[in-house]
């Protein structure tokens, strides 16, 4: 009966979100609706990375390489060289290449485990940051590239939508989270997400009983790489330009600690992580110029006393009110 | 012919700075086991205790003696504070922790000294260059770097290898709860490794500022070439800190000479290709 009706308040605060969302671009806050973008966009990203770490038990630390790859995808055809800006082929490129070298850097860093793992992505992450900070044929510079302009979406003479207007990307981009979170939703009820669990709780034992394991780590670290990709694709557009420091390790931190926020392995902890956090940021900033300092702090408690992520405080409270009421 | 010998000379004294850096990091991985990313913060810490005390006292050799017990002090009460609560933490904890850590540091550092370039004075008996080959010179003061630092290598290696503590340390790195059983206090072994790996990382920084700038990026590249330097070496390898610090150091400084485009990833492939050849580190501990 408990159940039931937790599921019940479950699927009505999820439906609440979803109409606020969908109906926030309505109040015409220009200011506001980008900083919603920017939260969704952020989910995206949190989410492709809770794959590894909450699902798949692999602290990667370069999750910002993917990011940043995407979005570079797109600057150097839009920009750099010109060849196309469509929607329709620059985004599938830029989640093809991401997934490319993700696969590839998967190979190497897979066969590490523990910390070695950490710092391993760490370090591919860098490899990537440099290019894209040194090379020139990569629009290498410190200060990235200023984009020409939003992707075009003509399919052949059709027009679907523009994205140039400030509330069709918004719900483009809605659109996309959404999606990931269907896509996450019925991936980790499938076989493969089951092993992808069953790995994190104990590789060992579904190594013996038969699962290849690194095969699905691979193919986790390669889809996860291609939504991060996505990710960067869109926060690129967001922005109208592009900066190595899209692939530092503070971003892959960033990455970190919105899942921590929102609580990891839990399909919406990503998008609470991503609002808290991007929350956290403009509330902090807009009080103190060292907000740094205090989004420091802040950090430190959580960790220490708040380890579950704020969805966790949900638990604690209904475990209170249980111990208190039956 | 003479500009191999220079980048040589270059490459030893960054090698041998770098293992500074790293062999405090390795320790505290190796023995403790966690991931410190404010390790970076320690060797900025250094250059800019350097930076303050030598305008106070204008004396550089009292400036790293006093700056070095400052910050083994400071390493201590951070321990005590913050990262006794982490050993039974996960990975993902420390790394969370300590990268809060840093936001911290660098936030009070530019409150207490700003956020300016600075640099500091190198000691006049130390100003000169001697000259290398026909036509080039090399300055002084980097080969007393490269000195001062291999001393204190050898030092290192004597303690951890010929003292009583040193066991302890060694024992602890290989297994914690036998050094626990055999009635060694092990958190005392922490806390005085935790405090030794901060005040290597600062007089690393202090002795590299005056022949480098004081800047705040500086923890940072600091601290992502000593994470492959331990990578490489081999966590709570000492020695394997030692090679790899060395061969980081030359793949770098010759990078940047026949390489310039690709530098900054050259000790990155360094690495990719140690880790196909031995996915734990050259010294696996």
């Amino acid at each position: 009966m408990i159940a039931a009706i937790s599921l019940t308040a479950r699927n009505v605060t999820i439906a609440l979100f979803f109409i606020l969302l969908a109906a926030f671009p309505q109040l015409g806050q220009d200011f506001y609706t980008e900083m919603v973008i920017r939260v969704m966009i952020m989910s995206i990203f949190a989410i492709s990375l809770d794959l590894l770490l909450g699902y798949t038990g692999l602290v990667s630390f370069g999750h910002a390489g993917w990011f940043g790859m995407g979005a570079y995808v797109f600057a150097l055809l839009g920009t750099k060289y010109q060849l196309t800006s469509n929607l329709w082929l620059t985004l599938p490129a830029a989640m093809l290449v991401t997934a490319f070298f993700s696969f590839l850097v998967g190979l190497f860093v897979l066969r590490t485990r523990g910390m070695f793992f950490i710092m391993v992505t760490l370090a591919f992450a860098q490899i990537f940051y440099f290019l894209f900070h040194d090379l020139k044929s990569l629009g290498g510079s410190s200060d990235g590239m200023n984009l020409r302009g939003k992707p075009t979406t003509a399919i052949g003479d059709w027009i679907p939508f523009e994205l140039t207007s400030t509330n069709t990307f918004y719900y483009f981009v809605m659109l996309l989270m959404v999606g990931l979170l269907l896509f996450m939703s019925l991936l980790l009820r499938s076989p493969f997400g089951r092993a992808l669990q069953g790995i994190r709780e104990n590789e060992h034992r579904m190594e013996s009983i038969g699962f290849p394991v690194f095969r699905y780590k691979l193919a986790a670290f390669t889809i996860s790489g291609a939504f991060a990709g996505m990710a960067g694709y869109l926060f690129a557009i967001l922005n109208s330009s592009v900066n190595p420091e899209m692939l530092s390790w503070h971003q892959s931190a960033d990455g970190l600690l919105m899942l921590i926020l929102g609580g990891m392995g839990q399909l919406w902890g990503g998008v609470i992580g991503a609002f808290t956090f991007i929350l956290l940021q403009e509330v902090l900033s807009t009080f103190t110029k060292q907000w740094h300092l205090w989004m420091g702090v802040a950090i430190i408690l959580i960790v220490l006393f708040l380890p579950g992520g704020m969805i966790s405080i949900v638990e604690r409270i209904k475990n209170i009110w249980k111990r208190r009421f039956t | 012919m003479d500009l191999i010998l220079i980048q040589t000379l270059n490459a030893v004294q960054y090698g041998l700075l770098l293992f500074l850096v790293a062999s405090g990091l390795t320790l505290i991985f190796g023995v403790m086991g966690v991931i410190n990313l404010a390790h970076g913060s320690f060797y900025m810490m250094g250059a800019y205790l350097a930076f303050t005390i030598t305008s106070m006292t204008g004396n550089l050799l009292i400036t790293i003696v006093l700056g070095t017990i400052i910050s083994a002090l400071i390493g201590a009460v951070l321990e005590w504070a913050f990262f006794s609560h982490l050993y039974h933490r996960n990975h993902l904890q420390q790394v969370l922790l300590t990268y809060g850590l840093i936001l911290i540091f660098e936030e009070l550092r530019s409150l207490l000294v700003g956020d300016e370039v600075y640099s500091v004075k190198i000691p006049s008996w130390l100003d000169f260059s001697v000259p290398l080959g026909s036509v080039m010179t090399y300055p002084v003061y980097r080969l007393f770097m490269s000195g001062i630092c291999l001393v204190v290598a050898v030092c290192l290696y004597f303690f951890i290898q010929r003292t009583l503590v040193g066991a302890h340390i060694r024992a602890g790195a290989s297994n914690r709860a036998m050094v626990q059983i055999l009635g060694i206090n092990i958190d005392r072994v922490f806390r005085l490794v935790f405090s030794l790996g901060v005040a290597l990382a600062a007089f690393a920084g202090m002795i590299n500022a005056p022949s480098a700038t004081v800047s705040p990026a500086m923890g940072t590249q600091v601290l992502i070439v000593s994470f492959v330097v331990v990578i490489v070496g081999g966590i709570g390898s000492v020695w394997g800190a030692l090679l790899a610090s060395l061969l980081v150091a030359f793949a770098d400084t010759f990078g940047k000479v026949y390489l310039p485009d690709y530098s900054g990833i050259a000790i990155y492939v360094v690495m990719a290709a140690i880790l196909i050849w031995r996915p734990e580190g050259i010294f696996k501990s």
